[in-house]
């Protein structure tokens, strides 16, 4: 039985070293063209297996990261549902920039109500208004910025400044020349610049301000809203005990999340306000959204793969078929099938390594630090390139299995021949 | 000693609804050391029997034995391995692999043999430096006259020292300069005790051998033994 085991290894090491042998010639010796034709597939095909989903999912993963970059930081906490504030929110706002994995804070107050424009213009009492429905948010400019990063997503205009009165910064969604759709119950304002006096109208405390800047964000809630500096909003809506609508914490790079969730509910606060991961913000139709683009992707990308697998078949087909003569001459001179399948499946393996070598340098070196750089402008968000460490590696695998079997039929096919046939060309 | 025993070898082929039979219970023995030239018509059966003698087609019927092994009982794999150790091969359109210099063609077998890559490339130099191949051993076959590829094909089939050496038609593709060097190397295999089984078409070349068989009509027509081996 060890004799058997040995003597199996022997033949399968053997027949592994002659068929590397033979391969490696094979390839070296073959047209310079015909490789970098094959070559250049297998790199286009596995950049459609990972670059298809990637985006896919990009598209969708831009959309969450937009939200967590400008709205929710990583961190949220925000009024319990029965409650209209955050009760205790200057201990909870100390306690958080206490923790170690905490880079800034930022405290908003958060108030519905109206914002109107060319009220001047109406010429009679019952002319329809050009109002739209909003959320009026106050907030710390220069906190707001270093959580959110609020000032780059001004399209118009200048930021707020600590000190700055009655003049907003108004979201894109609400002005007719950036929404230039009619939704319902989305209704915009017409005419309406950087410079332009509105009206805002808070549980029937009204004001005129001036808009100072627009902003464009590609997060719905940002992009629907009319920011104050805090300290006009909180007289506007006659808060006086800093309590505030919501905590936006931002982490140092080595900071979880989790973690920082898990010390803000043991220190209680849990009773006092709703404290979410970024992840746990997320709207449900988005990870929904999400799945189904990643099934998607899966979908097109197995269809890259089986079109692959097909070229390297007949690629590996052709060429076995082509020298059908020889690979007879080789079995007729005592080489074993196993020997010649080998040759084949390595040479079919060399073209998927190089491939997808190739492929991983334009995805790493190129193309995802590009798109990270240079987001595609997808309407709903930045879509960015997902191609993770473990996702790319199990394509890899994946094609690399399919390139073996790809590579091994033809070969098996054409080794099988009767060898006196394969060398007369029978 | 006998190398070679054939008995009442048949072969046939399907020719349409009709068997074309090829072989026709020919016998045949080979001694040891013999070089036998195999003549006859086109379409006689030459190369037909070289096939079955040289394990690369299986008889209709009939026993071959070679080196005292039934090559009935062996399966494909053994029959392949066989002719691995025990059998070397020159065909007439000297059959080198396009891809493989003139030393990677000889090594091939050699490496399946098992042996060592170093001791392989020695051996398969020494084998195209005994044919007068030794400053040819990186050419490719493009790169090779026809009497040089020819001469790369037996130091291919003697490389690895085999019993018998089948050649078919070996000079056919040759003008007759280079066919007298390519036959000069078989007498010289022979000379040193070799066995040899030829196919050829040509009487000269066929006299120089040590028993020529003619072939006509699937059966030996005349077996004549021209010189004792090795005189």
């Amino acid at each position: 039985m060890t004799n058997g085991k040995t003597g199996l290894f022997h033949h399968f090491t053997t027949s592994a070293r002659v068929g590397f042998f033979l391969g490696f010639r094979q390839v070296k010796r073959s047209n310079m063209w015909t490789t970098t034709l094959i070559i250049s597939v297998m790199t286009l095909t596995f950049l459609n297996l990972v670059v298809v989903s990637g985006i896919l999912v990009g598209l969708i993963e831009g959309a969450v990261e937009a939200v967590r970059g400008r709205y929710t930081s990583d961190v949220i906490v925000s009024n319990l549902a029965e409650k209209t504030y955050i009760e205790r929110s200057p201990t909870i706002i100390e306690s958080t920039k206490a923790l170690p994995w905490v880079e800034a804070v930022t405290a908003r107050y958060v108030e519905g109500g109206t914002i109107e424009a060319n009220y001047k213009t109406k010429i009679r009492q019952t002319d329809l208004s050009d109002e739209a429905s909003t959320v009026m948010a106050g907030i710390d400019p220069v906190r707001e910025d270093q959580v959110t990063g609020l000032s780059n997503l001004l399209i118009e205009g200048t930021y707020l400044e600590p000190g700055d009165y009655d003049k907003v910064l108004v979201g894109a969604l609400l002005l007719k020349q950036y929404l230039d759709f009619e939704a319902p119950g989305f209704s915009t304002l017409d005419n309406v610049h950087v410079g332009t006096k509105v009206r805002v109208n808070i549980g029937g405390n009204f004001r005129e301000v001036t808009v100072k800047g627009i902003t464009k964000s590609k997060v719905d809630e940002i992009d629907r809203r009319v920011f104050f500096v805090d300290t006009q909003l909180r007289s506007l809506i006659g808060r006086n005990d800093f309590n505030v609508d919501e905590i936006a914490i931002k982490l140092k790079p080595d900071g979880d999340p989790v973690v920082v969730k898990e010390a803000l509910l043991a220190n209680g606060f849990g009773a006092f306000a709703k404290v979410q991961t970024y992840e746990d913000g997320q709207p449900k139709f988005l990870k929904d959204i999400k799945a189904t683009f990643a099934l998607l992707g899966n979908v097109i990308s197995s269809i890259g793969l089986a079109v692959a697998s097909i070229t390297i078949f007949i690629v590996i087909f052709v060429n076995a078929i082509t020298r059908r003569k020889f690979i007879g001459i080789l079995k007729g001179i005592g080489i074993h099938n196993h020997a010649l399948e080998i040759a084949y499946v390595l040479q079919a393996l060399f073209y998927a390594v190089i491939g997808t070598a190739i492929g991983l340098i334009i995805l790493f070196g190129i193309l995802k630090p590009y798109i990270a750089a240079h987001p595609i402008n997808f309407p709903f968000s930045d879509g960015i390139l997902v191609a993770t460490a473990s996702g790319t590696a199990i394509r890899v695998i994946v094609l690399f299995v399919a390139t073996l079997i790809a590579g091994y039929i033809p070969a098996r096919i054409v080794v099988k021949q009767n060898t006196l046939d394969a060398i007369l060309g029978r | 000693m006998i190398v070679i025993r054939a008995e009442k070898l048949v072969k046939a082929f399907d020719s349409g609804e009709d068997k074309l039979v090829v072989l026709k219970g020919l016998d045949l023995n080979v001694s040891q050391g013999e070089f036998l030239s195999i003549t006859g018509r086109s379409g006689s059966g030459k190369s037909t029997l070289l096939y079955q003698l040289g394990l690369l087609d299986h008889p209709t019927s009939g026993t071959i034995e070679i080196t005292g092994v039934d090559s009935g009982k062996l399966s494909d794999n053994e029959r392949t391995k066989f002719r691995l150790t025990e059998l070397g091969y020159v065909f007439q359109d000297y059959a080198l692999v396009p891809d493989l210099t003139a030393i990677e063609q000889v090594m091939a077998p050699l490496l399946m043999q098992g042996i060592e890559r170093k001791k392989a490339e020695r051996e398969a130099a020494e084998a195209l430096e005994r044919m007068g191949l030794g400053d040819k051993l990186e050419n490719i076959p493009a790169k090779l006259s026809g009497g040089q590829q020819q001469r790369v094909s037996i130091a291919r089939a003697i490389g690895h020292s085999p019993k018998i050496i089948f050649a078919d038609e070996p000079t056919a593709n040759l003008d007759s300069e280079t066919a007298q060097v390519v036959l000069k190397a078989f007498l010289d295999l022979h000379r040193d005790g070799q066995t040899i089984v030829m196919v050829t078409h040509e009487d000269e070349y066929a006299a120089l051998t040590d028993r020529v068989i003619v072939l006509a009509d699937g059966i030996i027509s005349s077996d004549k033994t021209v010189r004792k081996s090795g005189s």
